[in-house]
């Protein structure tokens, strides 16, 4: 039952994630995403991330990927890659090494083999928090410094000068 | 029960195709969701292998992925914003200013 719902949300994310790469138009590979972030949230319900699984719902398929839609609404593109390609030897060259890069991943995972499982842990919010609010108590307050330069910055770069 | 190591093989995957799609495409937008398409392959990783090992680590890790990734949007996009402003066109090709 794991298996065939593993199989089918693979399907749908891989599929996706071609659609977002190969698809011309920035809209249709926005939506792609879309599905694709849901369907990596499905997959971290599987492993028992449920804190995650809502985060990247809420964080990433809505709070990115609106910053996303707007910005391709706001500049308008879509036919910024109908010309000819002048470079298209070179881009094309991409698709042998990201085979290669595929094949030494695969290689790297496969050769550590199956490792016992180990004991079960709660994805839930009371395990993240307390992790969060202890062990990584710095970095968390780091990550708040952060998203505060980020603000400030793009501030910063919205301005009219 | 699925093994680990199928999702370590899909994240894998979505990884490749996130760095091919960094690679091929020229509008900067589809090239910044690339990016997020490899982040999210990595963080995939990273819950994988906090869930076969039993820890709850690779999940904060992955906590603070999300939080960078949102930064790195907003900035980036800001950047695109003043680009596209600046020149009028949107093609990764066109910023070859700071290439020797």
């Amino acid at each position: 039952m794991a298996a065939v719902a593993f199989a089918i949300i693979a399907l749908i994310v891989v599929g996706s994630a071609l659609g977002l790469v190969l698809k011309r138009n920035p809209i249709h590979g926005a939506l792609f995403l879309v599905v694709n972030l849901g369907g990596i949230a499905a997959l971290y319900l599987m492993l028992g991330a449920e804190f995650l699984a809502a985060a990247q719902v809420i964080v990433y398929a809505g709070a990115i990927m609106v910053l996303f839609v707007f910005a391709i609404m706001v500049l308008i593109p879509g036919k910024e890659e109908t010309g000819p390609d002048p470079r298209r030897r070179y881009r094309l060259a991409a698709v042998p090494i990201g085979a290669a890069l595929l094949v030494e991943l695969t290689l790297i995972v496969a050769r550590r083999g199956a490792a016992p499982p180990g004991p079960a842990v709660a994805g839930g919010v009371e395990t993240i928090g307390r992790l969060l609010f202890t062990n990584y108590l710095f970095p968390f307050e780091l990550t708040s410094l952060l998203l505060l330069a980020a603000m400030v910055g793009v501030m910063l770069l919205a301005k009219r000068t | 029960m699925v093994s680990e190591s199928y999702y370590l093989a899909l994240s894998a995957v979505l990884f490749v195709i996130g760095v091919t799609g960094v690679v091929v495409r020229r509008n900067p937008l589809v090239i910044f969701m690339s990016i997020e398409l490899a982040l999210n392959a990595a963080n995939l990783a990273l819950v994988a292998f906090g869930h076969r090992h039993g820890s709850a680590d690779g999940q904060a890790l992955v906590f603070f992925v999300m939080a960078v990734a949102a930064a790195e949007v907003a900035v980036g996009l800001a950047i695109i914003v003043v680009i596209f402003r600046t020149r009028h066109r949107l093609s990764v090709d066109d910023l070859s200013l700071m290439r020797w």
